[in-house]
């Protein structure tokens, strides 16, 4: 392969670390080559904020850190942030218009790990509405376009961000995930992402969404650069109470082991060209059943052909409560979210109504005005289930559900180290092909809510295209703090094919 | 709706019964809040205690503090309740100004200390009142709605959003509001005691609600109930839940019907009226808090509060009485505060003798804090001391009056420690002894000299005395004194007359 | 089950959100579909299981780390003000409240 030749953003981030301590490129050249690339590409409406001078201000310490010696892997090297991590000095709005001209006086800790390795912030991306979203068309500025057909959706609700990465407008981005937010739309944007463990990204200075679900990740070409950002974005939290404690027992050290992945030629004890021999992929057959259009289900037996050919067991395992994640999913969720979205009351900041009769009604009419349809909708749904005489049959029985779905997972672990199977039923749809019925929209993500509502590891990996030419991805999900082992097969995955290095025609 | 009629009564009429139940919210006194860094001081100008956790600013999150935990289960041991190994912080949704997250972080199914129970004695009558539970939450800020310049608005003030709560439910146990008071001063000073509130009622740190009904005498189940908040002081929880019996019983003499709901207590007209912001049936969509985990309590963590908590009052008087053989009054009195058991025992503990200090504190000392309206530990005497001074006296160097002339000069500073020694040293007090004259004469050859003397004088006081006039024999007292200037040990100048007269 | 408009307005009071009479019609049709769906939870038998916490109780015991009470905090009312729809005097201002 010709990666020398090829233009920067099409470069891995290993290359670009190379480019940067060569002194081929200086932090400052990148971060001006891909803010011009993004305001080109400013219709596919990716960005919601760029400040140019912030941007640069940053490019130029980093390009001191490395004058001075004083880099990590990361420094120096764009990237952008969805726009649920709050940040100091860009504006925060989580796609909504309640928080139009928000600007948090603090760094979420994720944006704040990755300036203090020294990265260099590009702006804020676009996003469903509080991360509400399988589209991106509930963003109160505007859907995303998919790089690959501007008359498609993106995915979402990290819709931005995955665009952000397809079209090359930035290297790396983050996203969040709560029920399939970083899979989905990086299977439709045809890149490469992971949504960690429950507990392994703070989620302090994440807008909430649905707090026992919501969890940060990175998302980028391929698995080695999603390797490296992980490395860089997980870590213990004093702020965050849900942050999983480093426990011995069950912390892989993430980056030990990622890193390890990546300096040597071959797994330990497999073969050149057999290096996933012994690992047991899991195939759950209810991942594979009605709704599954027939070219997503071939591009994934092609991947699964391809990881045996690596030398990994294929076993048949089955997830039997599959089908009421959904069901669950879409009581938990909402009922966290319409309590975490009491804040936006029009007292302290955000939007508040001009009209109105007393402070009731401003509260109401200021919440009426500020928050989209879905949003409201499922601040109602959540109310309900949470209401006196429905708490039990709702959100207490969905808990207990979660449970069950939660050991599923377990006991299909007993029989394979990695599971795999679609992301999404379909490829990329047009706008407004779903926008009228919401319960079809949430039968989207059937494939990757159980992951969340279990809290593990799981992520989108590019495993073909369909006959419109969309991408289409491949989900691996981990056991818990299984990351190392996921991201290593993907490598060895994207090592033998080059489904991940294509880009849309109008990108190269 | 009828007026009560005027000329109250004291609890219940003939043919009812009152049934009260209170739910106090304790601030407890942590250097932080609750879920936040913030301090949690009082006075401060408004919003600058309250970070963005406190206001609830887009993701953030709460991060419980130790410190109320641990007071929480002091309160649980003291008590006597059960400090529950896994309690759980759940949300209580209601959108008010005040509220900055549009829900409090409080405790429902599992609360942190269940059951225990609170004796009050009133009349002289025992009784206990049991808790139903106690649990933790975070308070709300204020509303604020005079000296603001624009007009028709009111302005919110967070700094008290956050501060530690400890809410502790009676069962329906008290049967007048006399009683109802009784508890909530036993609690007071079971908290301040305990040192987990600072009990300041005017700041709002010490609050009670209560839950008051009324039913025929003999009926077995209980009475609508009207909630009755914002009591600030003892005085206006006896005459609001005094108002609020006569209302319900002349309501339902009347024909009329209680309807629950909450009522504020308004002290300038003593009377409750209905809160309407609070009328509509509130669902507060309780659930457990997604970002905080289950509060496990261990064994050990309750131990370790165990041994740091303070002697209890109860414990302390069986003590004082049993062991230090102090009168229950005497023990009683000393126990009415930390401070004052405190300082009694840190006397002790310096070298006083028990029942000499406990006179002295309950007496001279105890009457000097009520001239001054101040607080013991505002006394210009420290209990080591006091320990010296009372030494004095047992040790016959001064009198009672020397030593109460010794205390003035203390206070008023004309003594003073020196260098920077916080206590003032024997020598120190052996100097102003001496310099203010106050040593008293105990060696008996030096009384011995000056009675001589005295009888020599005064020939005609000692015929007087062999003749039977008793009275001769005090003013021969008295020039003994005189002639010593008032130092003389009076004791041993009886006990030397005595005998050089019957000589 | 199903909702009628009542639930609603119930809920749009509870969630304090002012609601259209057009949206009312539509948010009801909206909420009896997602309940539709989500009805298939009642048949799951779930006896003796505990709702899940945090994911990862599912492995391991999970419990609340407390922090020790130490002030961290000094004052920055400006900048966490900043956003105010509008204040006087370090306080954010609202319509009256009524008690
Ligand atoms: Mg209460
Ligand atoms: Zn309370």
């Amino acid at each position: 392969m010709t990666h020398e030749l090829s233009p920067l953003h099409r470069q891995s981030l290993r290359q670009l670390r190379g480019a940067l301590d060569a002194k081929q490129v200086s932090a400052v050249e990148l971060a001006e080559y891909f803010l011009e690339r993004a305001g080109t590409n400013a219709e596919l409406n990716a960005f919601l904020h760029i400040d140019r001078d912030l941007t640069m201000a940053q490019a130029r310490t980093a390009d001191t850190q490395i004058a001075a010696g004083n880099i990590t892997a990361l420094t120096g090297i764009p990237i952008a942030h969805k726009d649920i991590f709050v940040t100091r000095h860009w504006r925060t709005t989580a796609g909504s218009k309640m928080l139009k001209n928000y600007i948090s006086p603090f760094d979420a800790t994720v944006v704040e790990k990755f300036k203090m390795a020294g990265m260099v912030c590009l702006g804020k991306l676009n996003c469903d509405e509080f991360a509400m979203g399988s589209s991106n068309e509930n963003s109160a500025f505007g859907a995303v376009k998919n790089p690959w057909d501007k008359s498609r959706i993106p995915g979402g609700s990290s819709g931005g961000s995955a665009a952000a990465i397809a079209a090359g407008l930035s290297p790396a981005a983050t996203g969040t995930d709560t029920g399939g937010s970083l899979r989905q739309p990086a299977a439709m944007c045809g890149i490469t992402a992971i949504k960690p463990t429950y507990g392994t990204v703070s989620r302090y200075g994440m807008v909430a969404f649905a707090s026992s679900l919501d969890q940060g990740g990175p998302m980028a070409k391929s698995a080695e650069d999603c390797a490296l950002l992980l490395d860089g974005m997980i870590g213990f939290d004093a702020k965050d109470s849900t942050s999983v404690v480093t426990d011995e027992k069950y912390r892989t050290p993430i980056s030990a082991a990622l890193l390890a992945v990546f300096a040597s030629a071959s797994p330990t004890g497999a073969s050149v060209d057999k290096p996933l021999s012994g690992i047991r992929v899991g195939v759950p057959r209810e991942f594979f059943g009605e709704g599954l259009s027939s070219e997503v289900a071939q591009a994934v037996a092609a991947a699964l052909a391809e990881f045996e050919k690596l030398g990994a067991i294929r076993v048949e395992i089955s997830l039997p409560r599959t089908s009421l994640a959904i069901p669950a999913y879409y009581v938990i969720a909402p009922a966290e979210a319409s309590s975490n979205l009491s804040r936006f009351d029009g007292v302290r900041y955000g939007h508040r109504a001009t009209q109105y009769k007393d402070l009731a009604d401003m509260i109401a009419k200021s919440r009426a005005e500020g928050f989209g349809a879905e949003v409201k909708r499922r601040i109602l749904v959540g109310a309900y289930v949470l209401s006196h005489g429905y708490y039990d049959a709702y959100y207490l029985q969905a808990q207990k559900v979660r449970r069950l779905i939660s050991q599923d997972f377990q006991e299909a672990f007993k029989h394979c180290d990695l599971i795999m199977g679609p992301v999404a039923p379909t490829t990329a749809w047009k706008f407004g092909e779903k926008s009228n019925d919401p319960v079809a929209m949430y039968l989207e993500d059937i494939y990757t809510l159980g992951v969340s509502l279990a809290g593990l590891p799981g992520m989108s990996v590019p495993c073909g295209f369909g006959q419109n030419g969309l991408p289409i991805g491949l989900q691996i999900i981990g056991n818990y703090f299984g990351e190392a082992g996921m991201l290593a097969a993907a490598h060895r995955y994207q090592l033998a094919t080059d489904w991940h290095s294509r880009t849309p025609e109008a990108f190269k | 709706m009828t007026a009560p009629r005027a000329g109250g009564f004291n609890g219940a009429p003939a043919g009812w019964e009152v049934v009260i139940g209170l739910e106090t919210h304790t601030q407890l006194s942590t250097a932080s809040k609750i879920f936040s860094g913030s301090p949690t001081g009082f006075g401060a100008a408004p919003n600058t205690q309250a970070n963005v956790v406190d206001l609830a600013l887009p993701g953030t999150l709460p991060v419980l503090n130790r410190g109320a935990v641990e007071k929480a289960i002091m309160f649980g041991l003291a008590v006597g309740g059960t400090v529950a190994p896994y309690s759980v912080f759940a949300r209580k949704n209601y959108f008010y100004p005040d509220l900055p997250k549009g829900y409090q972080i409080s405790q429902f199914e599992l609360p942190v200390v269940v059951g225990g129970k609170v004796p009050i004695v009133l009349d002289g009558v025992e009784k206990t009142v049991q808790l139903t539970r106690a649990h933790l939450e975070e308070d709300a800020g204020k509303s604020l709605h005079e000296g603001l310049e624009t007009s028709g608005v009111s302005g919110i003030d967070l700094n008290r959003a956050g501060t530690p709560l400890l809410e502790i439910v009676t069962e329906p146990d008290m049967r007048s509001a006399a009683e109802a008071v009784a508890y909530a001063k036993a609690l007071h000073s079971l908290v301040t005691w305990l040192g987990i509130c600072d009990g300041n009622m005017q700041e709002g740190s010490f609050r009670c609600d209560a839950n008051v009904s009324v039913r025929p005498k003999g009926q077995q189940e209980y009475g609508t109930r009207c909630e009755i908040k914002n009591v600030n002081s003892f005085r206006f929880l006896e005459r609001a839940i005094e108002y609020e019996i006569r209302r319900q019983i002349e309501l339902i003499e009347d024909g009329g019907r209680v309807v629950q709901e909450t009522r504020l207590y308004d002290a300038d007209r003593d009377e409750t009226r209905s809160m309407r912001s609070k009328e509509d049936a509130m669902d507060y969509r309780y659930f457990p808090d997604p970002d905080l985990l289950p509060l496990v309590i261990s064994e050990a963590e309750i131990e370790a509060v165990r041994a740091a908590m303070p002697e209890l009052p109860q414990a302390m008087r069986s003590r004082f009485s049993e062991k230090v053989g102090l009168s229950d009054y005497d023990a009683e009195l000393l126990t009415l505060t930390r401070a004052t058991a405190r300082y009694f025992e840190d006397t002790v503990d310096a070298g006083a003798n028990p029942k000499l200090a406990a006179n002295w504190i309950n007496g001279d000392i105890a009457s000097r804090l009520n001239e001054q309206n101040i607080s013991i530990e505002q006394l210009g005497l420290k209990a080591a001391e006091l320990a010296f001074v009372v030494q004095q006296v047992e040790l016959q160097k001064i009198s009672n009056a020397g030593a109460k002339k010794l205390i003035d000069a203390t206070c008023s500073g004309a003594i003073a420690a020196v260098g920077r020694v916080e206590v003032i040293s024997p020598a120190v007090f052996m100097t102003a002894i001496d310099s203010l004259g106050l040593a008293q004469i105990s060696d008996a050859s030096a009384i011995e000299s000056i009675v001589e003397e005295v009888l020599t004088a005064n020939p005609k006081s000692v015929e007087e005395f062999k003749s039977g006039k008793e009275k001769a024999f005090q003013s021969l007292v008295g020039q003994v004194m005189k002639a010593s200037r008032g130092k003389a040990n009076p004791a041993q100048v009886n006990e030397i007359l005595k005998k050089k007269l019957s000589s | 089950m199903s909702l009628i408009s009542d639930d609603i307005h119930r809920l749009a009071k509870l969630a304090r959100i002012d609601i259209t009479p057009a949206e009312t019609v539509r948010t009801l049709t909206e909420l009896n579909n997602i309940f539709s769906m989500v009805e298939t939870l009642q048949a799951v038998d779930t006896a003796g299981l505990e709702p899940l916490c945090h994911p990862i109780a599912t492995i391991h015991e999970m419990q609340l780390r407390l922090r020790p009470d130490e002030v961290t905090e000094t004052e920055h009312r400006e900048a966490n003000m900043a956003n105010a729809p509008q204040q006087e005097n370090g306080l954010f201002l609202v319509p009256k409240v009524l008690e």
